[in-house]
């Protein structure tokens, strides 16, 4: 794993030309497209910006850096290091993302070891993804979605990037990545991409230096120890970066086209208010001034709940949590659809759902509960079982957390308290033997 | 197990060096260096494996030479046409005993996938899941919980979901808290020649089709051999050969988790039938099971809700089981699950077959048949909380018995 920031090869020369005559293809192009048919990305000062864009390029031309100042698509490979797709700057404690990056966020994020994530999309100039009511956008082939996995740490940590020990965010803590991220009290875990290219997404997480300066390709994962802190409480755990394979385990929506596709970025989950370009706007809107988003209906355009806003439905609160966080396997496509249970929200029956429906292939997984939801009595259902294990062999989901996220359990149980109806239990058959 | 040489631990640099590369190499280098637990010491072998498994493409074999090694993480492959292939059965060990992630040993969605000649122990949930694919074999592997039976051990061993072409021959598995090799939701399989101990159950075949299970050994489980169908699932099952096997005293105490559908075998369990359909028992050896030899029974002798828990188009009952010319000794003398009342009052045994007595009011037969010599069939009326049981005569025979299993002769084919 690179340390340095620095390159530590010589500088070769071939490298340099390619790199520079890339770079002037990518200018002709760029510039072609700006005169020609380039929709403005921002609403406002558009020409102002493109001409600083403009001059970056040239800058580049000039320096031959070998790390691109704009995003930079490669339609094949797997580039070693996160600077080679020119998605961001990172210079004194911030880290910015390059131009056409859009931050969003998720109505009902996926709890990942109380990680935040920073989230931005790019696609490459005079596209634009298609609306899809109930599934992803359809984005077009050359978007790069990034997610980047960071954590707050302690103010007396000397090195962010070294420290062990992680803080749970706070309201005061929270950063919208709108204009980047600063630095000075963040540990930067890693970055993941996910590109779309011509024969479909491919998913490449990027594991970021001590020096918070480089982000290395992990094709294979990474584990990551840290102590999470929350409050008066300290817990050990491992944090676990997915492998490339690990990736598709959730990002495989259909087993049978096999085919990675981006998760979050669906309209009901993307349909609420955040800052950005044009203000403090719904994000599908901004997509749409930004030229991003094509199709969007005037009206009926699906919602999730948050899933911590009190003041909407419970239900609708908890089927979204189960939503974002189960139903990317547990669908009837998925992975997890061998167990039967399909946690979407748009699904209505009880028994798909669970209620009464006994565990598959669980095992110890069951925790010695009868059904994934005995409506009632969360003391005897599977589901929140499952969601407070950390066992390996037990939790769920399987992969992605280490650490149980309190809240998000304290919703399922209070949804499963309040369900109405009830489940036959014969205990045991050998009560019911009798000979006469 | 091999690793018991690996001790004379080699405390020259080059050989150590030398061990690692002939690793790197998959080459057949006399002995790698381990430590005092018997992992060879090797920190870069885990996401070397893993890397090969990511660049693996149509036609790769991945070789993993002989030793044990610890892994921290579930191995993925997700491409088609991979071979993986240990030094042997006993030689090539994988442990998961260390594991901190993922759900699994290995975790395969490639079609065409070969796994030979290794162990995988320990692992945190199953040891193998193949799941959606087409033509897997497993040959030659152990699949083992080596701290005997514990409800925290994995689920599964073996366990391919939902694929089309099983192959199963020649493996081993133990320990496993619920099934030591697992079929489920899955067509056209074989599973032959395997050794099942110390299982919950030792072979299951679940919501299934098309399955011969033929040579197997399995002794010491809870349940020997499981045909089962499962409501709510996508698939259900059907047809399945149960033949020519050794199924010998599988009396352990059932360890398996509250609420999973192995929960629900009484220990001393032989053959169990349960709610699936077109099932021939023929040819095998089956002993000393304490419950019963063979057991038939539908999903209301489960303890599940059989009237919220399951949808409308689920067949709780078991139809067209055929029971013949199989060799019985001993067993039904200790039976659990409260059968006991039931075998005092026939004077201290069950008989061979146990049958719950649940029938489909809407079907006129149910077709279940045995004919197999002086062995007895209980009725154990289930349907009036057992007060009417008593033993019964079914002899009859389906109207065409179920062809053998073929699968793709380049599956079948050993290398």
């Amino acid at each position: 794993m690179a340390r340095s920031g620095r390159p530590s090869r010589p500088i070769n020369i071939v490298r340099l030309a390619r790199t520079v005559a890339f770079s002037l293809r990518a200018f002709a192009r760029k510039f072609l497209l700006l005169r020609v048919s380039a929709p403005p990305r921002e609403p406002t000062s558009s020409s102002r910006r493109h001409s600083v864009g403009l001059l970056g390029l040239a800058l580049v031309v000039a320096s031959c850096s070998r790390a691109p100042t704009q995003v930079t698509f490669h339609a094949t490979g797997f580039p070693k290091t996160l600077a080679e797709w020119g998605l961001f700057t990172v210079k004194d404690h911030r880290i910015t993302p390059h131009k056409g990056m859009v931050t969003y966020e998720l109505a009902t994020p996926l709890f990942s070891d109380y990680a935040q994530k920073w989230r931005t999309i790019w696609m490459p100039p005079g596209t634009s993804a298609r609306y899809e009511p109930e599934k992803t956008l359809d984005f077009p082939v050359g978007t790069i979605i990034t997610k980047t996995f960071y954590y707050t740490v302690p103010t007396s940590a000397a090195k962010p990037g070294e420290s062990r020990e992680i803080v749970k965010m706070t309201p005061a803590t929270y950063q919208t990545g709108v204009d980047g991220l600063d630095l000075s009290h963040v540990r930067l875990i890693e970055t993941r991409l996910l590109v779309h290219r011509a024969d479909g997404w491919v998913g490449l997480p990027y594991v970021w230096n001590a020096d918070q300066t480089e982000a290395t390709l992990q094709r294979t994962g990474a584990e990551i120890p840290l102590t999470f802190i929350d409050g008066a409480t300290r817990t050990d755990f491992v944090y676990s970066v997915p492998n490339q394979n690990q990736c598709a385990g959730c990002h495989t929506a259909d087993y049978r086209t096999r085919a990675l596709a981006p998760i979050g970025p669906k309209a009901r989950h993307l349909n609420i208010d955040f800052p950005g370009p044009g203000g403090d706007i719904n994000q599908l809107q901004r997509l749409v001034q930004l030229h991003y988003l094509t199709g969007l209906p005037a009206s009926n355009v699906p919602r999730d709940a948050k899933w911590d806003d009190t003041a909407a439905p419970l239900d609708a609160r908890a089927r979204t949590y189960l939503d974002v966080n189960c139903a990317h396997c547990h669908s009837q496509t998925g992975p997890a659809r061998v167990s039967g249970l399909w946690l979407h929200s748009t699904v209505s029956d009880p028994r798909r759902i669970g209620v009464c429906k006994p565990p598959v292939a669980a095992g110890g997984g069951a925790g010695d509960r009868p059904y994934d939801i005995v409506p009632g009595h969360p003391e005897l259902s599977i589901m929140p079982f499952r969601l407070a294990s950390t066992d390996p062999g037990a939790m769920m989901p399987e992969t992605g957390r280490s650490l149980v996220h309190q809240k998000g359990v304290a919703l399922i149980e209070q949804w499963i308290a309040q369900l109405k109806g009830e489940c036959r239990v014969d205990h045991d058959a050998a009560d019911q033997v009798a000979i006469r | 197990m091999a690793n018991g040489k690996g001790e004379r631990i080699m405390r020259s640099a080059l050989f150590m060096i030398a061990g690692i590369v002939a690793i790197g190499l998959g080459g057949c280098h006399a002995k790698p260096r381990t430590d005092a637990n018997g992992f060879v010491v090797d920190p870069g072998f885990e996401q070397h494996l893993q890397e090969q498994l990511l660049d693996a493409r149509p036609g790769s074999v991945i070789t993993i030479p002989a030793g044990k090694y610890a892994l921290t993480r579930s191995l993925s492959l997700t491409a088609d046409g991979v071979t993986i292939k240990g030094a042997g059965m006993d030689k090539t060990i994988l442990s998961f005993a260390h594991q901190n992630s993922g759900a699994e040993g290995m975790l395969v969605t490639g079609d065409d996938f070969t796994l030979e000649d290794l162990t995988l122990q320990n692992s945190r949930g199953d040891a193998l899941k193949i799941n959606g694919t087409k033509d897997a074999v497993m040959r030659r592997v152990k699949a083992e919980w080596t701290g005997g039976p514990k409800t925290s051990n994995g689920a599964y061993g073996l366990y391919p979901v939902q694929v089309t072409n099983v192959l199963i021959e020649d493996c081993v598995v133990k320990g496993a808290s619920d099934a030591g090799i697992y079929v489920g939701q899955s067509k056209n399989i074989i599973v032959r020649n395997n050794r099942a101990e110390g299982n919950v159950a030792g072979i299951e075949i679940e919501n299934s089709t098309h399955a011969d299970v033929y040579g197997n050994t399995t002794t010491g489980n809870t349940g020997g051999i499981l045909v089962f169908n499962m409501p709510d699932l996508p698939v259900p099952g059907s047809k399945t050969r149960v033949y020519q096997n050794k199924v010998i005293a599988n009396n352990t105490a059932n360890f398996g988790a509250e609420g999973s559908a192995v929960r629900s075998v009484p220990a001393g369990s032989g053959v169990v039938v349960n709610s699936n359909d077109d099932v021939e028992i023929f040819d095998n050896d089956i002993e000393d099971n304490q419950t019963a030899n063979v057991i038939i029974s539908s999903y209301f002798s489960t303890g599940f809700d059989t009237e919220r828990g399951r949808v409308a188009s689920y067949d709780p009952y078991p139809q067209n089981i055929y029971v013949t010319d199989n060799t019985f000794k001993g067993g039904g003398n200790k039976p659990g699950a409260g059968f006991d009342k039931l075998a005092a009052a026939l004077g201290g045994r069950l008989p061979d077959i146990l049958w719950d007595g649940f029938t489909d009011p809407k079907v006129k037969n149910a077709g279940i048949c045995v004919q197999n010599g002086a062995a007895k069939v209980l009725d154990a009326d289930g349907p009036h909380k057992y007060a009417g049981a008593h033993l019964v005569t079914l002899d009859c025979k389906p109207a065409t018995r179920l062809p053998p299993v073929t699968l793709p002769a380049s599956m079948t084919k050993t290398s």
